[in-house]
């Protein structure tokens, strides 16, 4: 039986987004918002519809681990996500089903390349709103399992290239447990690229007016990595990661976008960019790569 | 006086979940103990909880919600099992503390939000000092993004809110010190500080706050995030220090002080009290209203 990642996407999970959907599972009303982002998420979900996949495999900042990499290992969830740092834009009420063979798999492939890994089994744990928000972004109807995998600290701990380093090996260990677990993979990158945000909120959260990149820094880095990407050039940007981390206070110091890319095997293909916006200062972009075209 | 006493606690589980997993934890969780017994004989009427582990980005978040209700579980330390809580909670003081932040220049809002996820710090401290709801408590934010005078103000704020109700508070910060923790899985028993260095910075710290100096320490906050790594650049302390009225005049005492993870764990008691250290700088801007960032460099 062989696998293999059929797509993968940089999903970014500012609540926000799913704040102005405005869908069924979460509690808070908004007027819309962020239209441009939205428009980027429904290309790519109608792209999604055309794909043939069988799991989601999502790497989240939020679910921040310090002592190796983590893997949800609990086949079902079914629980409410309040924000803490945005609880008036996102309280949610999720329902999901995990791969747990899948988890197990990655997380096997992931020890054998020397990474400190643990399976998540307590079933009251609460999955955290990156993954939920990004997973809701590219699959609202949650019909397809997924694998949810922790950020490890390694770049606040060691630094950005040692945090690098886990990335790819543990973005290769997911491509090998796809490939030999038979699965067709949906692998996403939940996170931002700049990332310093604003530190006040107007009234009305989702009033447009005062929505803009924090600093012109943060823009000009998030177009060089846009530009890279749309170019083929992953290898090129893994080897700027470290400034790119550095300079734009950028959210890839999770490791959720070396992750990707290692996964996809640094793609020399063209990604193709859905959608460039901002979120309370932010700087976020929904990219694709179909792996079956490549 | 309206803060009767003062408190440095862990925010990490181990003491409320495993404290027998290892003889340090042990000790912590029994000076938890010692606080918690401190509290109870004192006539507060008021726990107010300054969290690292609880980050904020809009302003602070100060916690309303009169009674939160959930079943937590850590995000690291999952295997370790669940923590039911159902906290009570000052609704009325909450409210006090976002008017007098506001007032002082700062962003703020309360949150009272039916599942919030309150975080691992605040859960342990107030199960382990005031496991009845004995005392309503109350719970602020950390900014990821403020600075010493945004967090000096939001300590004086906390204080206007006290006297403007006369409550009289027991402020409790939760904040690790050196922050750095081992990132394998090892047995507890070996938990040790995770370098000599953070050692040493710790017990400098804790030597200080054993004599009283709590304005010292907070004044010194910054090198010893650098040098020990502090856990969210040691801002709780500056937090506490001006709620409790930015001085030296405290009976301080270091009830445990010990590894949970390579990190450094300390329980420390401040009893306000007329004497001691105040014989010494008090060098740093002290600041009465937060009026944003000074934008020194466009100058």
């Amino acid at each position: 039986m062989s696998g293999r990642i059929v797509m993968g996407a940089l999903a970014p999970h500012p609540p926000h987004l799913v704040y102005a959907d405005n869908p069924k599972q979460n509690e808070p009303r908004a007027e819309g918002g962020w239209d441009v982002l939205r428009w980027g998420y429904e290309a790519l979900r109608a792209k999604l519809k055309k794909k043939d996949y069988d799991v989601i495999i999502v790497h989240s900042p939020h679910w921040r681990t310090v002592v190796g990499h983590h893997f949800l290992g609990v086949p079902h969830f079914k629980s409410l996500s309040v924000d803490p740092i945005f609880p008036n834009l996102f309280r949610y009420h999720y329902d999901l089903k995990v791969d747990v063979p899948l988890a197990e798999a990655m997380c096997a492939e992931a020890a054998a390349q020397g990474l400190v890994t643990k399976m998540m089994r307590n079933e009251k744990f609460r999955v955290d709103y990156g993954t939920i928000t990004a997973c809701h972004m590219v699959n609202p109807d949650w019909d397809k399992p997924i694998v949810g995998v922790s950020a490890n600290a390694a770049y606040d701990y060691f630094g950005n290239d040692v945090g690098d380093r886990q990335m790819i090996a543990l973005g290769q260990a997911a491509r090998r447990a796809v490939e030999k677990l038979g699965r067709r993979a949906l692998v996403i990158s939940s996170c931002s690229l700049s990332h310093r945000h604003f530190t006040t909120e107007p009234g009305v959260p989702e009033d447009m007016s005062y929505e803009r990149i924090y600093n012109h820094n943060q823009y000009l880095w998030d177009m060089h990595v846009v530009k890279l990407l749309k170019t083929g050039k992953a290898r090129e940007l893994l080897d700027e990661m470290p400034d790119f981390i550095d300079q734009s206070v950028s959210e890839a110091r999770a490791g959720s976008l070396t992750f990707l890319l290692s996964a996809l095997g640094f793609p020399t293909q063209p990604a193709e960019v859905h959608a460039y916006g901002t979120v309370i200062g932010t700087g976020n972009a929904v990219v694709s790569w179909d792996m079956e075209a490549a | 006086m309206s803060v009767v006493r003062g408190y440095i606690v862990p925010g990490k589980p181990q003491p409320l979940l495993t404290p027998d997993a290892a003889p340090g934890y042990r000790k912590l969780a029994d000076a938890f103990g010692m606080v918690r017994e401190e509290i109870a004989a004192s006539e507060a009427d008021l726990i107010m909880i300054y969290s690292t582990k609880w980050l904020s980005v809009i302003g602070h978040q100060i916690q309303a919600d009169p009674k939160p209700t959930w079943v937590h579980v850590d995000p690291e330390w999952h295997d370790l099992g669940e923590i039911p809580y159902s906290f009570v909670i000052d609704s009325e003081y909450a409210a006090a503390y976002e008017a007098a932040a506001k007032k002082r220049g700062l962003t703020a809002r309360t949150v009272a939000y039916r599942g919030f996820p309150i975080d691992t710090g605040t859960i342990t401290a107030l199960k382990l000092l005031n496991p009845e709801n004995r005392i309503p408590a109350c719970v602020v934010s950390c900014n990821m993004y403020a600075d010493r005078a945004e967090t000096i103000v939001l300590g004086k704020a906390a204080r206007d809110a006290a006297e403007q109700l006369g409550k009289k508070v027991i402020a409790v910060a939760v904040t690790q010190l050196s922050n750095r923790m081992v990132t394998e899985f090892i047995d507890p028993k070996t938990d040790r500080i995770s370098s000599l260095k953070d050692d040493e910075w710790n017990r400098k710290v804790l030597e200080f706050l054993g004599n009283g100096r709590l304005e010292d320490v907070s004044q010194l906050a910054r090198q010893f995030f650098r040098e020990a790594n502090a856990d969210q650049r040691f801002k709780a302390i500056w937090w506490l220090a001006a709620l409790m009225g930015q001085n030296n005049d405290y009976e301080g005492r270091v009830l445990a002080y010990e590894p949970i993870w390579g990190t450094g764990a300390t329980v420390v008691s401040l009893n306000p009290m007329e004497r001691g250290a105040t014989n010494v700088e008090f060098d740093e801007d002290d600041v009465e209203v937060y009026r944003g960032d000074r934008n020194v460099l466009d100058r």
